[in-house]
């Protein structure tokens, strides 16, 4: 790095091997400049480089071009990784009553997807707030193709990487050549996916999501990816830490909070049934080893979107067959498959616009420019119009055989507690399009995907688990992040209710033959402390209650047989200093392990009588349901460790008139 | 086949051996012999951070109030800067300097336990956090951390009860709980024994505790004592079946080089969280002591219990960490 020359001449030596010369290029432009003017500009400033094969002079703008497409997928991939790490607060220095929102728009990716636009407007008929941001792709695809996949998309950019990382050994050569032609059997199945999808949001659900490229990259890297590699961190910091060297655990806790404040957050975050989730991201990864980008070509829906509207672009190729020698190095190089050989037509609608072909072209066969002639291009997505309209068919179809099964209309999960600000569940199929932000922004990792509790429709669409994390009661921050609206965008004042009746999400209920005080006699109430409302939903009763004190064997005297044990021992009257304490034994130091009091059973059962009965007093829970939000505070804490005595379900959710208890919460005269 | 020779014979005999060897030694260094090895016999564990000295001129309990308005129809105290209060209690207990030396590193454990606004009083005020951490910058010290393990979300505690920018304006280290910040540690408590305990409570030279005083629906009234729950991570949901006793085992493991009560603004109902502002009062009082146990026997007063009603204040008593009679330290109002 001391001449300023040396990190561009390496960085144009690379595309094609040959003696590096010194680089003078135009500034990177950020969009393709007419080609046209840039070969007047090349036959002016003519430089002595030789392609190889042809000798024919090497041609540095479509060097440059390629490069800047390089920065740019590096550059929206690093991008889409900031936000997705930022997706989550992480606290400030602002003032106390000021609002918890998140600074950036972490969800620009998902609201610029034009597939999610399509199908929320299908299935609502409306676009949701920031996704006309999605026109702008729309628009960029109607000039230039699908620039998006081959420049801007991170999934594709991360395809692309692995399959350059992660070549076959056996795909080189004439093989890469034959894997990067058209296969027109396989590359249709993205289309009829798309068409089913868009199918399926007409008649009111967008499960397209699971398919979609950035809800995959979303759910994918933020619920597995993240929270593995902090698992794997975190390994790492034990081992650090029973070093005990201060030096490395100086070293492993600095590390630990960068990455804690950058990263991920400060507590390690788990998610439901998230292994599916991971399985699947390795799996279609791994898939570039046999079709590189296999995603890209064959499944991606937003790719068969796009393609269908590449056909107006207004770039695109151009070849001139008569020049071309089959040396088959623009098919080694090629992304979209999309046939950009001599002797054959280009396929518009699948080519990603990487450029990398016409770079490898020896032979100025591959031209690309504006306004192209189209004798050797095809534009139309090459899909059977019957298969077209059948999967379509199936798509539609797809939702009623899915809503005839219980869940949703006969038979809806407790388990099922959508998120504050959630619409109604069939509004809400029709919005969420599963792609994890809330799941990802939820600090209390509350949030997490279902797996079959909302039916099969409902797969990976967000459902609270309070066991796990329960709604933090003044965060917003769930319909903050929603792109289309399926988790509405609430203020504090309307969820905690300020004014106004608050945003419930379920009703919290005791199973009272797990609870402390209400079936042990023991003090408990952590989930009174934890309830957040104001007057808090969960009160307590104060009652005095018998509490066995078995007797120690040695003390105990021989069995005394007694009619009535628990009546001839009267009721110690309650030690007021030491109320509601359970008798301790007396503290012995060191504890050896105790050999367990001898069970009851095992002992004749006259020994039972002899336990004392003392009166202690407890504080009871109980839950008013006309105040409990469901927030699963109290469940969280709940001291019960595996099935906690207090549990919240979705019943009272306010955004259901029919899943309710109270008669006054069923309102009928609600516009839906 | 052929015959082996004496010199592969000889190989693979020494290899074997060898394997079986490594084994062997393997297996010795860490076999595990099972039953009682494991247990520690050591004595309770206790991080004792309080000065010896205890000069007799200066008081040993000072209460800071606000001045009375002087209305006997409305006998209230005016609001006074909590920042001039602190530094008052603080400066009649001897001064910061008497605690904290120079090159110090010192904890400051406010009570950051929920996402409240400083209006609810559920959480330490930060004014009074600040202008503690300030002193013990004044005093000499190195590093002033304030940290606290929260019960809530704890990026959302910090922000919202105003503690994070008030701190880290007068320059101290705000520590969020971390997981890795907790390591398990043997309390050998009556009730409470192997927990995970937050680090850089046990890794300070000094600690000066800043709680709040508070209604607790459970044990009442808490103060000091209690805001040692913010020393343990896990699930500490079970300390409340035996809240007392917990609280007291927290106080006997870690005692404090000095105790600044702030009851600014005072939880009468609904504690510990609250979220109701009508549950709260302007009491415009600090109290400083380097007894934490009288800290709770007067506070609770505020709130208007006695001592003996509350079973950790007597237990804590019992064991000597401190006095429940406040009366008989040498008291000063200011």
């Amino acid at each position: 790095m001391v001449s300023p020359s040396t990190p561009a001449t390496t960085l144009s030596a690379k595309p094609a091997p040959a003696k590096p010369l010194p680089y003078r290029s135009p500034p990177p432009k950020a969009t393709p400049p007419h080609p046209s003017s840039l070969r007047a500009w090349l036959a002016k400033a003519r430089l002595t480089k030789k392609r190889p094969g042809s000798g024919l002079p090497a041609r540095k703008t479509i060097q440059v071009l390629v490069w800047v497409r390089r920065l740019v997928q590096a550059g929206c991939l690093a991008l889409f990784c900031y936000l997705l790490f930022q997706t989550g607060f992480r606290g400030s220095f602002a003032s106390a009553e000021a609002r918890v929102r998140l600074p950036l728009p972490v969800e620009g990716f998902l609201l610029a997807d034009p597939f999610v636009g399509a199908m929320t407007l299908l299935s609502t008929h409306t676009v949701y707030r920031g996704l006309l941001w999605s026109l702008g792709i729309l628009a960029l695809t109607l000039v230039f193709g699908r620039v998006f996949c081959g420049w801007i998309c991170p999934f594709g950019t991360l395809h692309h990487l692995s399959a350059w990382v992660f070549p076959s050994r056996y795909g080189k050569g004439s093989k890469r050549v034959e894997a990067n032609k058209t296969h027109p059997v396989r590359q249709r199945v993205k289309y009829y996916l798309m068409y089913a999808f868009l199918a399926a949001s007409l008649a009111g659900s967008v499960i397209g999501g699971l398919f979609d490229p950035i809800c995959i990259a979303v759910r994918a890297i933020g619920l597995a990816v993240i929270p593995a590699a902090q698992y794997i961190a975190g390994f790492v910091t034990t081992a650090a830490t029973a070093t005990g060297i201060r030096q490395v655990q100086f070293a492993s806790d600095h590390a630990q909070d960068f990455l804690a404040a950058s990263v991920w957050q400060t507590r390690q975050f788990y998610f439901h049934q998230t292994w599916l989730i991971g399985a699947l991201l390795v799996a279609v990864l791994f898939m570039n080893r046999f079709i590189p980008r296999f995603w890209c070509r064959v499944l991606c829906p937003l790719g068969a979107f796009l393609g269908v509207f590449a056909r107006y672009a207004l770039f695109g190729m151009e070849k001139d067959h008569a020049k071309c020698t089959d040396c088959n190095l623009c098919l080694v190089h090629c992304q979209g498959a999309d046939s950009p050989q001599g002797g054959v037509k280009w396929r518009q609608d699948e080519c990603h616009m990487c450029l990398n072909c016409e770079n490898a072209c020896p032979e100025d066969v591959i031209k690309f420019r504006f306004l192209p002639n189209r004798k050797s291009a095809l534009v139309k997505p090459d899909t059977g119009r019957r298969t077209a309209i059948a999967t379509a068919a199936a798509g539609a179809a797809l939702i009623p055989v899915a809503r005839i099964a219980d869940v949703i209309d006969a038979n809806y999960s407790p388990v099922v507690i959508r998120p504050p600000g959630a619409v109604e569940e069939r509004e809400f199929l029709e919005r969420c399009i599963r792609c994890a932000e809330c799941m990802k922004v939820c600090p209390n990792n509350a949030l997490h995907p279902a797996f079959f509790e909302a039916g099969v429709e409902g797969v990976w669409t967000p459902i609270l688990i309070p066991r796990i994390g329960y709604c933090e009661h003044s965060c917003v921050l769930c319909g903050d992040v929603c792109p289309t609206g399926a988790i509405q965008k609430i203020t504090e004042e309307q969820k905690m209710g300020i004014g106004q009746k608050p945003i419930s999400i379920g009703t919290a209920f005791y199973d009272i033959g797990r609870c402390l005080p209400w079936s042990m006699s023991v003090p408990c109430i952590v989930c009174e402390e934890f309830c957040p409302t104001s007057p808090k939903a969960i009160w307590v009763e104060e009652v005095e209650v018998p509490k066995r004190v078995p007797t120690a064997p040695a003390a105990a005297a021989p069995a005394l047989p007694s009619p009535d044990g628990h009546a001839a021992r009267p009721p110690q009257p309650p030690d007021p200093a030491l109320a509601g304490q359970p008798p301790q034994p007396a503290p012995a130091l060191p504890e050896p392990p105790k050999p367990p009091e001898p069970p009851v059973l095992a002992e004749p059962p006259t020994q039972a009588h002899e336990d004392h009965l003392v009166r202690i007093k407890v504080q009871r829970p109980h839950v008013d349901p006309s105040l409990c939000i469901g927030c699963g505070a109290c469940e969280k804490v709940c001291p019960v460790q595996d099935k906690p005595a207090v549990y919240v379900t979705s019943v009272g959710e306010t955004r259901s008139k029919t899943n309710v208890i109270l008669l006054e919460d069923t309102d009928y005269n609600q516009p839906s | 086949m052929d015959a082996l020779s004496r010199r592969d014979i000889l190989r693979r005999l020494g290899a074997a051996g060898l394997v079986l060897g490594s084994a062997a030694v393997l297996a010795r260094a860490r076999w595990d012999q099972g039953g009682a090895a494991s247990l520690s016999l050591d004595g309770p564990q206790v991080r004792d951070y309080r000065k010896r000295d205890a000069p007799p001129e200066l008081p040993q309990l000072v209460v800071a109030r606000g001045t009375p308005s002087g209305d006997p129809a409305n006998p209230r105290l005016l609001a006074s800067d909590p920042a001039d209060l602190v530094r008052k209690a603080v400066g009649a207990l001897g001064g910061m300097q008497r605690f904290i030396s120079r090159g110090d590193i010192v904890v400051v454990k406010p009570n950051i336990g929920w996402d409240r606004t400083p209006i609810h009083a559920a959480n330490t005020n930060p004014r009074v956090v600040a202008e503690v951490v300030r002193l013990a910058y004044d005093a000499g010290a190195k590093r002033v951390i304030v940290t606290d393990a929260s019960c809530n979300e704890p990026n959302r505690c910090f922000q919202r009860s105003g503690i994070w920018k008030a701190a880290y304006d007068v320059g101290a280290d705000v520590i969020l709980p971390s997981a890795h910040r907790f390591r398990q540690m043997r309390l050998k408590g009556e009730v409470l024994d192997d927990w995970p305990v937050y680090t850089p409570l046990v890794n300070a030279d000094k600690v000066i505790n800043v709680p709040i005083a508070k209604h607790h629906n459970l044990s009442r009234y808490t103060g000091a004592m209690k805001n040692w729950y913010g020393l343990l991570g896990g699930r500490r949901n079970r300390l409340h079946q035996n809240i007392d006793t917990s609280i007291a085992d927290l106080a006997t493991f870690l005692q404090p080089t000095l105790t600044v009560v702030d009851a600014v603004r005072v939880l009468l109902r609904n504690g510990p969280q609250g979220g109701n502002v009508a549950d709260a009062r302007d009491m415009h009082t600090v109290i400083a002591t380097t007894d934490q146990v009288a800290a709770d026997a007067y506070g609770c007063q505020l709130i208007g219990r006695k001592a003996d009603e509350i079973p950790y204040i007597h237990m804590a008593h019992q064991r000597g960490l401190g006095t429940m009679h406040w009366q008989n330290l040498r008291l000063a109002e200011v």
